[in-house]
């Protein structure tokens, strides 16, 4: 009898918005607040006034969202940057309380919202896992029982009195996961955390989570984009749009329908008005991002023999000169795989104001049956206008493949060798020693 | 064992909040024992520095207010009485200044991980207060030099220690939740308490006060703690002003229980606005 581990029931939660405010600060200064309540009080508005006061919008990162997860299960949470997994993530790990409804949970909550909370670069690796393991909620007892476990999982016995700050990016990772992945909550939530540290350790985070979940009952929430590893270590998946539940279930489906999303059903477009991004665009900006196949439909899963379509639409909000459009494809792993540029062809455009749209094809031979991103950008001589990071490439398929064979290979990217037939050849000469 | 159920309900965060702060006591002890670890990392005199501050701020003082101003000191070595007063002020206004702080020198934890806040503020007071505890070795060395003896009300000393810690808790908690919303106060803070250390009486005997104004003046938390200081380390000569010291205890009550509301009042949204 599966026991219900976590019940959420129409959980919600309300940001405010402020508007007419830089997107730079990231707090309210007195002064202001001060300065707009004195406006009020000395000048009372009248209509007409062409300054109001600013406005707050609500905006809903998470709406009306139900689902269970049952002891024991591995549920992979997806969605887009924005869909209000970050956000379903803090609820659960009670960073920050719901606007509205309810969630149970069974025993004790973890999280892994990022590795390395709290380490402090100047305390030693073996002061900073008794530190790490107190903020993430385990006892003294329990830390110190689980020490020697951690230190080898986490391959720094060497470095046990050295303070951290003098590790390496890749120690300071796999130490601060060993803490947390020797805690002992009844749910674990992880956020993103296998995106770091070399393939091996990559190997040994997935398996530990396997164990977490399959001999120790333990309930896990993982999130990632890295849809290879959702596929590998998920039962079922929640998949995120827009702050709502899209689909809850088995996850083949859940993948196809992330990789399928932005789109209305009709056409494949991803929307991207409201895509997060590094910065705000200025001068020209990226409307949307289409995947089709050879024939010109939708692209959700294409064959690795076939290639993929990609048509950029932007506006030039002004005349733009010497303007270049770049694409890159990152591999699931974080790793830049290539980038190729508008201008490898052509020479770099001045453009008037208005709408334009670019296709480019991609062959898809070049590369594995895993998840790649693609960031495409708007360069105006040499600066950027605007430019979107980590859109997912439909789904690459091989019915021929063998999934031994596929996860053996090396790299990121495949090269298409020309190999010749196996022939005999004449018996090898042996060299003698000279005498 | 049957794991207990955990709900989150929308305005019901409150419910356990003090079983869990008892809960992660733990935390609370190793946040203060990193600080305290981290506070003199780095350092080539390292701990040196918690008596050397004291010490030459003191001896300024004795120099400007009990030479060249020549002000009473009631028969007790200038030393001894700015020193006495100095111990607290110091306590106070560095357990003030690290638990406003606190909170967003830690925003990455609060932003990540749940706990009851309170834990911050609380444990950077106890950075502070070790502070103290070295520096008051130093006391008993001057206490031995000028051959001051030790009575029964030494014994008090705690509890005038404890009521400013509540002192520099309750402060400390008003501007570490404003300090979340409203970073001006980083701005404020600094300026505050060095005004404080000249409207405190640390370089005087506060007997140097007009007696009609010591009511007001005692309006000042700081002055019943350090009139208590002075009295239970100097002995008979000072007498303690009661109605003032009764005005103080009854503002850091007052100030301890709203920086307590406003900070559990605030307490939800850090996350959001850190």
């Amino acid at each position: 009898m599966p026991d219900i581990a976590i019940r959420a029931e129409k959980v919600g939660k309300k940001y405010l918005l402020r508007h007419q405010q830089s997107q730079t600060r990231r707090y309210v200064a007195l002064r202001d607040v001060l300065a707009d309540k004195a406006r009020r009080l000395f000048r009372p508005r009248r209509d007409g006034e062409t300054n109001p006061p600013p406005s707050t919008e609500e905006f809903w990162a998470l709406k009306d969202v139900d689902f269970e997860v049952r002891q024991g299960e591995v549920l992979g949470v997806i969605g887009r940057n924005g869909a209000g997994k970050s956000t379903l993530l803090k609820l659960l790990s009670r960073i920050t309380e719901p606007t509205t409804g309810r969630i149970e949970m069974a025993g004790r909550v973890a999280s892994l919202l990022e590795v390395g909370t709290g380490f402090h670069p100047e305390l030693t690796g073996r002061e900073n896992i008794f530190l790490n393991g107190a903020i993430l909620g385990m006892s003294r007892l329990e830390i110190k029982a689980r020490f020697d476990e951690i230190v080898a999982f986490a391959e720094v016995e060497k470095f046990l009195d050295t303070p951290v700050k003098r590790y390496s990016s890749g120690m300071y990772v796999r130490l601060a996961f060993a803490v947390a992945a020797h805690l002992q909550p009844e749910v674990l939530i992880v956020d993103e955390v296998l995106a770091v540290g070399d393939t091996e350790f990559q190997k040994k985070c997935i398996g530990r989570m396997q164990t977490v979940a399959q001999n120790e009952g333990r309930t896990v929430l993982f999130v990632s984009h890295n849809l290879q590893t959702i596929r590998q270590l998920c039962e079922r998946v929640l998949l995120l749009q827009h702050g709502r539940v899209a689909f809850v279930g088995e996850p083949h489906a859940g993948i196809t329908g992330y990789l399928n999303q932005g789109g209305t059903g009709f056409s494949n477009a991803i929307d991207l008005h409201t895509y997060p991004r590094q910065m705000s665009p200025e001068g020209g900006r990226l409307i949307s991002i289409t995947f089709l196949d050879e024939q010109g439909q939708p692209a959700i899963r294409l064959p690795a023999t076939s290639s993929l379509q990609v048509e950029v639409r932007f506006r030039a909000e002004r005349p733009l000169k010497r303007l270049d459009i770049p694409m890159a494809v990152t591999h699931a792993e974080g790793m830049r795989v290539f980038s190729e540029t508008y201008s490898d062809q052509f020479s770099k455009a001045d453009v008037n104001p208005g709408d334009y749209m670019l296709r480019f094809t991609l062959p898809l031979r070049f590369l594995k049956l895993e998840s790649y991103f693609l960031t495409v950008a708007l360069i105006e001589d040499g600066r950027a206008c605007d430019q979107v990071d980590g859109l997912p490439l439909p789904e690459i398929f091989d019915e021929q493949a063998d999934p031994h064979l596929e996860s053996h290979r090396w790299g990121v990217v495949r090269i298409p060798v020309e190999w010749q037939p196996l022939e005999s050849s004449a018996p090898a000469v042996t060299i003698q020693p000279a005498p | 064992m049957i794991p207990s159920r955990l709900i989150i309900e929308a305005g019901k965060a409150e419910q356990h909040y003090w079983a869990d702060l008892w809960r992660y006591r733990e935390l609370f002890y190793f946040l203060s024992w990193r600080d305290i670890l981290v506070r003199y990392k780095q350092t080539t005199i390292g701990v040196l520095w918690a008596v050397l501050r004291p010490v030459l701020t003191t001896a300024v003082f004795v120099f400007v207010f009990g030479r060249l101003a020549k002000m009473p000191s009631e028969g007790v070595p200038y030393p001894v009485l700015v020193f006495a007063a100095m111990l607290p002020w110091q306590f106070f206004s560095g357990a003030l200044t690290e638990a406003s702080n606190s909170l967003i020198a830690n925003a990455n934890m609060i932003s990540k991980i749940y706990f009851p806040r309170l834990i911050i503020p609380a444990s950077a007071i106890i950075v502070a207060l070790t502070d103290f505890l070295i520096s008051l070795l130093l006391l008993a060395a001057l206490m031995v030099l000028y051959r001051i003896e030790p009575t029964w009300r030494l014994l008090l000393l705690p509890v005038f220690t404890g009521v400013a810690l509540l002192a520099s808790l309750g402060a400390g908690l008003w501007l570490a939740a404003l300090n979340v919303e409203y970073r001006d106060f980083r701005y404020v803070l600094p300026f505050f308490v060095q005004f404080g250390l000249y409207v405190s009486p640390v370089g005087f005997s506060s007997s140097v006060v007009p007696e009609q104004w010591r009511l007001l003046y005692s309006l000042n938390p700081m002055v019943g703690v350090i009139d208590g200081f002075r009295w239970s380390i100097t002995g008979v000569e000072t007498v303690i002003y009661w109605p003032g010291m009764v005005v103080s205890l009854f503002l850091v009550a007052l100030l301890m229980s709203s920086g307590l509301w406003y900070f559990r009042k605030t307490e939800r949204a850090f996350a959001d606005v850190i």
